[in-house]
């Protein structure tokens, strides 16, 4: 038993295909849900899936650029996320209580 | 030992992602969102990513998730996972999730073999530098990639203006912010 637990160490596959089930879970979070703050954690998980591939991906093929786009993602995840919020929180002073199917229109 | 890292981080993840998906409570879900961020940061550890791990954990883990709980304090905590607009909605939803799930897998199966070709290599954190991580992601994002880096420092301040603008109160009486 723990000589087929020691000859099973996980390969890279198993990295992308387990960044492929989160970015799947994100996809159907943001599907399903109706709160805005919830489908931007949502999208957050998508994007974390994909700094997880980038991350497997630097060290199978052996280039720091894998994680220097990661850097880049993490910096534009934050301000996306600034942004995001600052129109979520002036939408919901003007209407409290909206979801997503409430402000379709995209009309103030 | 990988394989027991990864197990674990793995599970982490998978509970979490699917917590912030299932949670009816929006302060439930960004917990369950810290989760998943830990497993993360976990596997870019066992990755070999010790700096994109501490900023996960502190980025991600603690300014983001601090943002959005305080932005679910403030605003209202519906339950909106009740409320169904389409009845079809929801199964369509896993479908597309599951058919993204499964073309992503079987590319990633397909393209073993590209993946096998390996570069130079990483430097190994060896005993002797436990920095050689950070000094190699250092010398790509100062050297190789500064002007994107610049370009990035402009990005947040244009950000964080852009959102002090758009959050302002508007006056009522002045005629050129209407």
């Amino acid at each position: 038993m723990s000589a087929l637990i020691a000859a099973a160490t996980p390969t890279t596959t198993w990295y992308l295909v387990l960044a492929a089930v989160l970015f799947g879970i994100g996809t159907v979070g943001v599907l399903v849900r109706r709160n805005p703050l919830v489908m931007f954690m949502c999208i957050e998980l998508m994007l974390n899936a994909v700094n997880l591939s980038f991350v497997a991906l630097a060290k199978r093929l052996g280039d720091i650029g894998g994680q220097t786009t990661v850097f880049f993602v993490m910096v534009v995840a934050a301000a996306e996320v600034v942004v995001g919020l600052g129109i979520i929180v002036s939408i919901m002073r003007k209407r409290p209580g909206a979801n997503v199917d409430d402000i379709s229109a995209l009309k103030g | 030992m990988e394989l027991v890292v990864f197990v674990f981080a793995a599970a982490m993840i998978l509970v979490g992602g699917l917590g912030v998906v299932l949670r009816s409570h929006p302060v439930h879900a960004a917990l369950s969102l810290i989760l998943t961020l830990f497993g993360v940061a976990v596997i870019f550890v066992s990755q070999e990513a010790h700096f994109l791990a501490a900023v996960q954990v502190i980025v991600y883990a603690g300014a983001i998730v601090v943002l959005f709980v305080i932005m679910l304090l403030g605003v209202d905590r519906t339950e909106d996972i009740k409320t169904e607009p389409f009845k079809i909605q929801r199964p369509l939803a896993v479908i597309v999730g599951l058919g993204v799930i499964g073309l992503v897998t079987a590319a990633v199966i397909t393209s073993r073999d590209v993946v096998a070709t390996r570069g130079a290599g990483i430097a190994e954190p060896a005993m002797t530098d436990p920095d050689s991580n950070i000094r190699q992601l250092s010398r790509s994002v100062f050297g190789d990639y500064v002007v994107a880096f610049e370009v990035t420092s402009v990005l947040l301040v244009v950000a964080v203006v852009g959102t002090v603008l758009l959050t302002r109160k508007v006056k009522p009486t002045s005629k050129e912010s209407q």
